[in-house]
Order: C-alpha cells, then sequence, then structure tokens
C-alpha cells in the first residue's frame, strides 16, 4: 500500500480507479502489444537470406549486411506515382516530331514556351560574348566571372530584376533590390522559403488545383505539409476566405500548425488571375491568423487577357497591411523562356527571412557566368520590351487557335488570363465521373492518342476531368494534329 | 512468493475498487472488470511490476510531455520576440549588437550572450510580427561571428590590389585560385567554347537537372584524368550539383535522418557545419587528430568516437573524410583507406569521401589514391557504402561556375540525389561550357599539368618564406593550403590565444586566414594559409606583414 499511495494521488488525480489506473494499464499493455508486433521487421524472405550467408562468407571483418540510406530518402528514391511525373517520363521515351517521328507522344504536360526563341536568339547571337566578358575598363576580365561572389546576387543583377519585374508587373509596384534574393530556379526558391517560414511538420495552406511540382519542391527536404483548399468550377476555382477558414480550422482541430498560404498568382494549372479584392482578402486573413503569405507570381509576364494582373507587393506595399508576412517568389524560366538558365528569385519584407535566404544560396546560387548575361539581357530596355510585347501576344493567338478547336470538339475550358496553359474540362468524356475515371482517360490519352497532358488529379483538383494542358510549345500545324487526336479517342468513347 | 503474489494484489486492487466507491457496483461487477486485465497485465510480473511500473511509465509520459511543450511554448516566444525586436529595434532604442557593427573586434566574437539579453529585454509583442521557423534561426545565428565570415567581410571591404589598394587586406583565407591556369585557357577558347555550346534549344529548354549526359561522360574523362588513369568512372553514377555544398547537402539529407550524426576527423573543412547541419538536421561529430600524429587519423579514436556517442544514444550514420585533406593538405595512404573502409564495414556506416582537390595534388612524393579505386574491386556491398564528392570548379580554378559532382554506387542515393538536383541545379550555360572546356583529353591533361605545375611553385616560395619567419608548416601534398603552426606566436596557449593572434594577422598584418579553431582543430595555434590567390609577388609582401606581426607578438611577450 505504502507503495501505491503516493502515486495514486498523483496519476488517479480525480480520475478516480478507471480513469487514473486502469486506463494507463491498458495504453501500457497495448503499446507493448503493439511494439510486440512491429518488432520483426518481416522483411523480403528472398532477399535477407542471401544477403546474410554471403556477409558470413566474407573473410575480413563481420559485417553486418547491406548499408542503408536514410528513411527520408527513400520516398525520394522511389519513382513517383503522380500522373505529372509519369507522364513527363512517358514522353521522353517516345517524343513526337513534326518530321521523323509523327507518332510520337506530343508533349502538353511541360510549361515551357517556344513561343519567341526568334527574338531570344537575335539578342544572344549580338550581345552573348559582350555580356559575359563585360568588365569596367573593356578588357576582358576573368576574374569578373570566375571568383566568388555574393551568393544572393550580385547588385548590378538584383537592380535589373527588380526593373525587370516592375516592368512586366505593369509598372504599379517597385521592388527594392535590397529585398532580393537571387536563386538558381523558381524550385530552389520556393524550398528556401519553405525552409525559413515552417518547421517540419508545419503545414501551409494551398488552393486546390495547384501545380504538381510543389509536392517536390516542399515535401521531400523540408517536411512541411500542404493542406488543400478545395476550389470548385462553380467559383472559376478562386480561392475564398471562407474555404481558407474552414480549412485553417479543420487544421486546427487536426493539431497540426498552419504557418502560411502558398498561391501562384495567374494560378497555375487554372490560369485565371486573382482580383485585388481577393488579394486583399487574402492577406487580411492572413493578418487575422499570423501566418505568411508566399505569392508565386512566376507567370505575371505571361499575361495575356484583358484582367489587370497584380501583385501581391503591391497590396503589401499600400501601407494597410503588415507587410513583413508577405514573401513573392519570381523567376525568369517561364516570361522571358531560359528554363536553362535557372534563374529565380525570392522578394520578402521579412528581413530574417531575407538574412536566411542569402546564407542558404550557398546551395543554389546562380554562376557569376550566367549572372553576367542575365544582367545584359534584363538591362536592355529595347529588346525587354519588344520580346514582353511580342510575347503576350503570341501567347493570346496560341490560346485562341488551342481553345478554338477544343470548342469544336465540344469540349470546353476554363476562363484563364495568363500562364502557358489552358485548364480543359473533358468530363464530357469520361466514362466514370471519378478520379478513376479520370485516370482512365489520362492513360487512353497517353496510349491511344499519344497526348500527355497532366490530369487534374495530379493537381488535387476536387473535381474529375479537369486536365492542364500546355499550348506554348507547340507549333500552329500541331494543333490540328491534337484536336485531330482528341476527336477520334472521342468517337472511339462513342462507338 | 511469486505464487502467492497474484492472489495478494488482487485483493489489493479489489479492496481500491471498492474504497473509491464506484457507484452500486458491488465486489462481482468490479472482479469482472478487474480479473481479464489483472492475467495479462501483471502476468507474471506481480503487482509490482504489472501495474505501478506501467502507472508510473504513463505518469512520467505525461510529466515528459508538458514539460516539453513548455518548452516548445517558450521557444516560440523567444522567436517571436527575437524577429519583433529585429523589425522594431530602432524604436526600441537598444543597440543591435550583432551583424553590422565593426567586424574586425574581438569582442565581436561572443555576441551570442548578448543577443540572448537582448531578446529577454524587449518588450513581449503578442501577436504582432510574424515568426520565421525555429530552424531557421540557427541558420541566421550562424556563423555571422566566426572568424571566417569576418576575414572574409573584411576582405570584401577593403581587398588588396598590387597597384590600387596596397594597404588593403590579403585574401589567404578563400580557395579559389583564380591567378592559376585556368585564365590561359579561357582567354584562348572560352569566347567559341561557349557560343558553339549555347546555341539556343541548349539555353532555353528545360534539360535533365542532374547534368547532361555528354557533360557526365566528359567529368567521368575528366576524373579519370585527375586520377592519373588508375579508376575509370562510369558516367551513370555521376549527379553534378551546383557545388561542392549542395553535393554535400544532398549526401547527408540521402545518408542520414535528422538527429543521426556524421563522424568528422578534424581539423576539417569550415563548411561542413552549414552544409550538413543547417537544413538536413544532421549532426556532427568530431574526432580530434593531434599535431603528434602529424594530424592522422587513428581507427583508435574513430572507433572511440563511435562508442561513446553510441552509448549517449546518437546514431552515426557515416564517416566524411577529405582528401586530401583540407586543410592539412595531406594524402590518404592506400593502406589508411583500406582500414577506413574495414572501420565502415564493422559499423555498418557510409563513407563519403571529399576529393573536391584530386585535380590539385602537387606535391612530389605521396600518390593520390581515390576511394573509388579501393572499392573499385570490393563487392557491391561494400561499394553501395561509398560516396565521392567532386568539385569541377576547384580544379579548374573557376569557382564561380559551381559545379560538384556525387558520385556514388548506391542505387537509391543515386536516383535519390537525381530528383534533389532540381532544387540545386547546374544551368545550362555552366554545362556547355565545362563540356567544351573538359571534352577534349589533351586540354585537359594540360589543364591538370599546369595547375600542378603553378601550385608547387608557389607553394614551395610560401612554405620557404614562412620557415624563414621561423613558422613551420605540415607537408602539404595537395589542395591549396598549408596548415602552419603559429603556436610560438600565441600569447597564451589558448582558443583565445589563438583567435588574439587571429585579429592582429587581419588588423596589423592585414592578411585574412583562417584560424584553427574554425577548422574544429583542438591545439591552439594552428591556421590555414590558403596560397592559390597569390601570384609569386605577392608572397614577400605577405612575408613582410606576417613579420610585423611576429615583431608585435615579441615584443609583447
Amino acid at each position: 500500500m505504502r507503495l501505491i499511495v503516493p502515486l495514486r494521488g498523483v496519476i488517479q488525480g480525480r480520475g478516480g480507479l478507471f480513469v487514473g489506473s486502469l486506463i494507463p494499464c491498458c495504453l501500457f499493455y497495448f503499446l507493448q502489444l503493439y511494439l510486440k508486433r512491429r518488432r520483426p521487421p518481416p522483411s523480403d524472405p528472398t532477399e535477407l537470406p542471401r544477403t546474410f550467408s554471403r556477409t558470413n562468407l566474407f573473410s575480413r571483418g563481420n559485417s553486418i549486411g547491406r548499408v542503408r540510406v536514410s528513411s527520408r530518402a527513400v520516398p525520394v528514391a522511389k519513382p513517383s506515382d503522380s500522373p505529372y511525373y509519369i507522364g513527363l517520363e512517358r514522353v521522353k521515351t517516345d517524343p513526337y516530331d513534326r518530321m521523323t517521328n509523327t507518332d510520337g507522344i506530343i508533349q502538353l504536360g511541360l510549361a515551357e514556351s517556344t513561343l519567341c526563341f526568334d527574338l531570344l536568339q537575335r539578342w544572344m547571337s549580338e550581345n552573348l560574348m559582350e555580356s559575359m566578358m563585360q568588365s569596367d575598363d573593356g578588357e576582358f576580365d576573368i576574374s569578373s566571372i570566375a571568383m566568388y561572389k555574393p551568393f544572393e546576387g550580385l547588385l548590378e543583377l538584383r537592380v535589373a530584376f527588380a526593373d525587370f519585374m516592375s516592368r512586366i508587373m505593369g509598372g504599379n509596384v517597385s521592388f527594392d533590390p535590397s529585398n532580393m534574393v537571387i536563386t538558381a530556379g523558381g524550385t530552389p526558391a520556393i524550398e528556401v522559403l519553405a525552409f525559413c517560414l515552417a518547421d517540419h511538420g508545419n503545414a501551409f495552406l494551398i488552393p486546390t488545383p495547384y501545380y504538381p511540382g510543389f509536392d517536390r519542391d516542399i515535401k521531400f527536404r523540408t517536411g512541411v505539409e500542404l493542406i488543400p483548399v478545395h476550389c470548385r468550377s462553380s467559383d472559376n476555382f478562386t480561392v475564398t476566405v471562407s474555404a481558407l477558414e474552414q480549412a485553417l480550422n479543420q487544421a486546427r482541430k487536426r493539431g497540426s500548425k498552419v504557418s502560411g498560404i502558398l498561391f501562384s498568382n495567374p494560378s497555375n494549372p487554372v490560369g485565371n488571375i486573382l482580383s485585388r479584392e481577393t488579394l486583399c482578402d487574402i492577406l487580411r486573413f492572413a493578418q487575422e491568423k499570423n501566418i505568411h503569405v508566399i505569392s508565386d507570381e512566376i507567370f505575371a509576364g505571361s499575361v495575356y487577357g484583358d484582367k489587370e494582373f497584380v501583385s501581391m507587393a503591391e497590396i503589401a506595399g499600400s501601407g494597410e497591411f503588415d507587410k513583413t508576412r508577405v514573401h513573392i517568389i519570381y523567376g525568369l524560366s517561364k516570361d522571358l523562356s531560359i528554363p536553362g538558365f535557372r534563374a529565380g528569385v525570392i522578394y520578402s519584407f521579412h528581413e530574417d527571412v531575407v538574412n536566411a535566404a542569402k546564407k542558404l544560396m550557398r546551395f543554389s546560387s546562380v554562376p557569376v557566368l550566367v549572372q553576367r548575361i542575365l544582367i545584359s539581357l534584363l538591362s536592355d530596355v529595347r529588346f525587354i520590351e519588344g520580346y514582353m510585347a511580342a510575347h503576350r501576344q503570341r501567347i493570346r493567338d496560341k490560346h485562341i487557335r488551342f481553345v478554338e478547336g477544343l470548342k469544336q470538339l465540344g469540349i470546353p475550358c476554363a476562363e484563364s488570363g495568363g500562364g502557358l496553359y489552358c485548364w480543359v474540362d473533358m468530363s464530357s468524356l469520361l466514362t466514370s465521373y471519378s478520379e478513376k475515371g479520370e485516370l482512365e482517360l489520362f492513360e487512353k490519352l497517353l496510349t491511344v492518342a499519344k497526348i500527355n497532358a497532366t490530369p487534374g488529379t495530379a493537381c488535387y483538383c476536387i473535381e474529375p476531368g479537369w486536365f492542364r494542358c500546355c499550348f506554348t510549345a507547340l507549333a500552329d500545324e500541331d494543333i490540328p494534329v491534337i484536336m485531330e487526336r482528341i476527336r477520334q479517342l472521342a468517337e472511339s468513347f462513342r462507338s | 512468493m511469486t505464487r502467492t503474489e497474484p492472489n495478494r494484489s488482487r485483493s489489493s486492487n479489489s479492496d481500491s475498487e471498492k474504497n473509491s466507491g464506484n457507484g452500486g457496483g458491488g465486489r462481482t461487477t468490479a472482479m469482472r472488470v478487474i480479473v481479464p486485465l489483472q492475467g495479462v497485465v501483471q502476468g507474471r510480473g506481480g503487482l509490482f511490476l504489472g501495474s505501478v511500473i506501467p502507472c508510473a511509465f504513463f505518469y512520467f509520459l505525461q510529466f515528459y510531455l508538458k514539460r516539453n511543450r513548455k518548452n516548445d511554448e517558450s521557444d516560440n516566444s523567444g522567436e517571436q520576440n527575437s524577429s519583433a525586436s529585429s523589425s522594431s529595434s530602432p524604436n526600441s532604442g537598444l543597440p543591435d549588437p550583432t551583424r553590422s557593427q565593426s567586424a574586425g573586434h574581438l569582442t565581436e566574437l561572443t555576441g551570442l550572450p548578448r543577443s540572448l539579453s537582448r531578446i529577454l529585454l524587449s518588450p513581449r509583442n503578442s501577436g504582432g510580427a510574424v515568426s520565421v521557423s525555429g530552424r531557421v534561426n540557427c541558420v541566421l545565428k550562424g556563423g555571422d561571428s566566426s572568424p571566417y565570415y569576418v576575414g572574409q567581410k573584411r576582405v570584401e571591404e577593403d581587398p588588396y590590389d598590387e597597384l590600387g589598394n596596397p594597404d588593403g587586406v590579403i585574401q589567404l583565407g578563400l580557395s579559389q585560385n583564380i591567378k592559376l591556369s585556368f585564365d590561359d585557357w579561357v582567354l584562348e577558347n572560352a569566347k567559341e567554347a561557349i557560343s558553339d555550346g549555347l546555341s539556343i534549344s541548349g539555353i532555353a529548354s528545360y534539360e535533365p537537372s542532374d547534368g547532361l549526359l555528354e557533360l557526365k561522360m566528359a567529368v567521368a574523362g575528366f576524373m579519370s584524368e585527375a586520377t592519373k588513369n588508375s579508376v575509370s568512372f562510369d558516367p551513370s553514377q555521376l549527379v553534378l550539383t551546383s557545388g561542392a555544398s549542395s553535393a554535400i547537402e544532398i549526401l547527408s539529407f540521402c545518408l542520414a535522418d535528422s538527429g543521426n550524426a556524421f563522424l568528422v576527423p578534424t581539423p576539417c573543412s569550415p563548411g561542413y557545419d552549414g552544409d550538413v547541419k543547417w537544413r538536413t538536421g544532421v549532426d556532427i561529430i568530431h574526432v580530434p587528430c593531434r599535431s603528434a600524429d602529424n594530424f592522422n587519423m587513428s581507427m583508435v579514436v574513430l572507433d572511440r568516437a563511435f562508442y561513446q556517442a553510441k552509448k549517449r544514444g546518437v546514431r552515426i550514420r557515416g564517416i566524411i573524410i577529405s582528401n586530401p585533406s583540407n586543410p592539412m593538405g595531406s594524402l590518404l595512404s592506400r593502406e589508411n583507406l583500406y582500414a577506413l573502409l574495414d572501420f565502415a564495414r564493422e559499423r555498418n556506416i557510409h563513407i563519403i569521401s571529399n576529393e573536391i582537390f584530386a585535380g590539385s595534388v602537387h606535391g612530389e612524393e605521396g600518390e593520390f589514391v581515390s576511394m573509388a579505386e579501393i572499392v573499385d574491386t570490393e563487392e557491391n556491398i561494400d561499394r553501395e557504402r561509398v560516396h565521392i564528392v567532386y568539385d569541377l570548379s576547384k580544379d579548374l580554378s573557376f569557382p564561380g561556375l559551381r559545379s560538384a559532382a556525387i558520385y556514388s554506387f548506391n542505387e537509391s542515393v543515386l536516383s535519390a540525389s537525381r530528383k534533389l538536383t532540381t532544387l540545386s541545379p547546374v544551368s545550362s550555360p555552366t554545362q556547355h561550357l565545362l563540356i567544351s572546356a573538359i571534352s577534349n583529353p589533351k586540354n585537359v591533361q594540360r589543364l591538370v599539368k599546369t595547375n600542378r605545375q603553378r601550385l608547387q611553385s608557389i607553394y614551395m616560395e610560401l612554405v620557404k618564406g614562412l620557415k624563414e619567419l621561423g613558422i613551420e608548416c605540415t607537408k602539404s601534398n595537395g589542395g591549396f593550403y598549408c596548415w602552419a603552426d603559429m603556436r610560438g606566436l600565441i600569447s597564451s596557449y589558448s582558443e583565445k590565444g589563438e583567435i588574439e593572434l587571429w585579429n592582429k594577422l587581419l588588423n596589423i598584418g592585414k592578411i585574412n586566414v583562417i584560424p584553427g579553431s574554425c577548422c574544429h582543430c583542438i591545439e591552439p595555434g594552428w591556421f590555414r594559409i590558403c596560397f592559390s590567390n597569390l601570384s609569386e609577388r605577392d608572397v614577400p609582401v605577405v612575408m613582410n606583414r606576417i613579420r610585423k606581426v611576429c615583431q608585435t607578438c615579441k615584443s609583447q611577450n
């Protein structure tokens, strides 16, 4: 009794015998049971004995067998099961070519643009050498491109970037180069922000459908979760504050800490542009809940509709809000169509985030050689003006052609005003209105029609039947080929 | 005893049940509840083992959870305060002691306690400023006050230039060898090379982020050349990343989980702290080597470190070595490498062999043996634990290129790192420049040869000069550094004495060297001097400056 009494006072407390003593004992028993069941790892029976026998044969040392990689690397190493990556891989094995491989798979899954290659090519052939080798006294100076330089990017480049960004965003907003960190593309930019803003196990709210690459960029290494906030076709997939609120409350109930909201504007994959009011609402919501806002504006220069693009930086700079919670991602891969340069930028109003990102750029900085080229490219105002106008015009034309072609087949698209893709409603082709039906259609498109379009499931869209089709890498004569392939597929369904 | 125990405990339990006054349950209902459980949980352990101990466990579990929760909360409030204070520091009227102030002062090195007090002093601002993640704080704090960064900053502010700024600080801290071989090559070939490689499709389309096959083949060829063709590298086992830092980070991520650790013999590269710890959460356990052994690592010490860590409950997943070593420049012998492989096999851990200076072996004696050669003849089971990091920009004297390679025999590591390279990719212009620079074997041979010759001559020059001043260096055969023994110059044989001397070298001598404490050397008084930046004309200048410092040291003593 002497042993029990002092403990009882503590553990039983007011819970009485049942809550204080029986339940803990039960829990402990189940814990033991659970541990017991988990203990012998029933690993592959065909492999284990062989490895062991082999190690036993070893002359030297007493090896324990194969060395293991870390448990967090295992999911990364596994082949991806997302249709987005499956499609991309499949295209690589049999890519369509107008002349040599007319039966190949047509790539509609990768958001890249070849529309303005002629302009870029001309600029490169005229200016490339000078841009790399420039120095103050006109002499070639190797140290200007070969030395270690500040990881966050040369000041000249940041100034040029700031100019360029405010130019493409309509000149309504100016960017401060000291809030800017140059990164090796948009992907590292997102990862670094996720690392800086959320701890392992925290979460970001993200309106769906969203860009399938975020899963990798954010989850792989930082361990940050993404909590989908479902948007519907009835709102043209625009996020609402009530949906955000609901998702946040549910997440909090489940015990996960929400650190921020991540969204892309113009949205990827839908292509719609968030209005000034929506942006204000989101920021107000974030302020109320004391969370961060990450706005991915990588398609800001690829706006072709009538709707005006408003940067989150403009809203944050209006003075109405606390701007330290606003972080913007931008890159040149889409708007300037130079993904190979791997140039992106983090623009943050939070001093600590900027400082940490600068330090983390040791892992993904842009080589000085590339920075030099970019400086001359971005500060060539005449070229940039001409390029951007042509870029927008050509996307608009291509968009009209593509959407028109689909319309003739009776396939509608969501209303969109930016981006290199359209969001296509193929629900009329589904055999069953479900995720399964959608994946079946994806498989048919890939194998029968030989088209790789990204299904909505890969983007976590809640409604089945939507597909993202990127049209900016297509030539005009490819569009009828695609439409013909889709038409034949649709007919085969009907018969 | 054991037979009577269950009976006794049963009665005591039912007694307590009765005492607790559980409604009108009565004895029978209480028994019905307890008896089946008793058979299971108490088993043969009796009352004490079966009931009291589990209850105590549960109590301690609760206690533990409660305490942990409190800690989290206080951490969070600390973060909030720190971010609040940093954004509102002009208003709060408190001086900001970290970062900005004149960097060279010794007192700045102990910034930690002061910045903590600042947090405590700042008024708590609830819900105002949004906080950054907890883990980024170590990045923010990390290193700003370490002599490594302070020194770099000083050089940036006031760099030496023979004509323009003869009083500036000479950079002997950063491992770039721009004065050496690559500029010739660039002058002659770069223009055609780049414009050939950079046709528009090469620039503008998405290419595999782990490197073009062409480049991998060229790199494999270059690596074979650097190892004097003793081993051939398989391009399919290469993954290209943007710099050795990201290569090491990716390997740390793939080989160890957060909270695991790597063994690192010291003195080691000052960069590992950031590369390994910052984002992957992997810890480093330093294994000290001593001057008495000429800083060679001994298996006994490695073993001891391994078991000490194990005792503390830390799981060791691998060992990171550099060969040629950074900062000593010594080469690991074949026997050493075999011993290391045996060690790794016995403990079942990985080996990361950092061979970024493989192409910069300049010594006459001693032969560089790559880990790849050692495992070439081994069975797969052993090859899978070996991962090599290779830096192209170091050997090509082109650090601004930021390109490195992981060479691994482990399929899982390779496929994971291939995907992770999207997070630190090599840009296309860089890839094309590299392809044209190193795909021509003749070019590569010449490059490696000139590089070696120049490193050798400048190294001899520097060591001779230091010797005249009475400063000995360990024998170096590779890399850009000499490891100088300045124990005779420090006023007190401690880390403080070392930092004092470093401060003098920076402020009086105006040379930026890396003190041994940055390399986690346990013996004070050693300095890493990077000579690859120097031209032969600079050596006398450096010697004069060191002499000046020697004199002030002696006059003080």
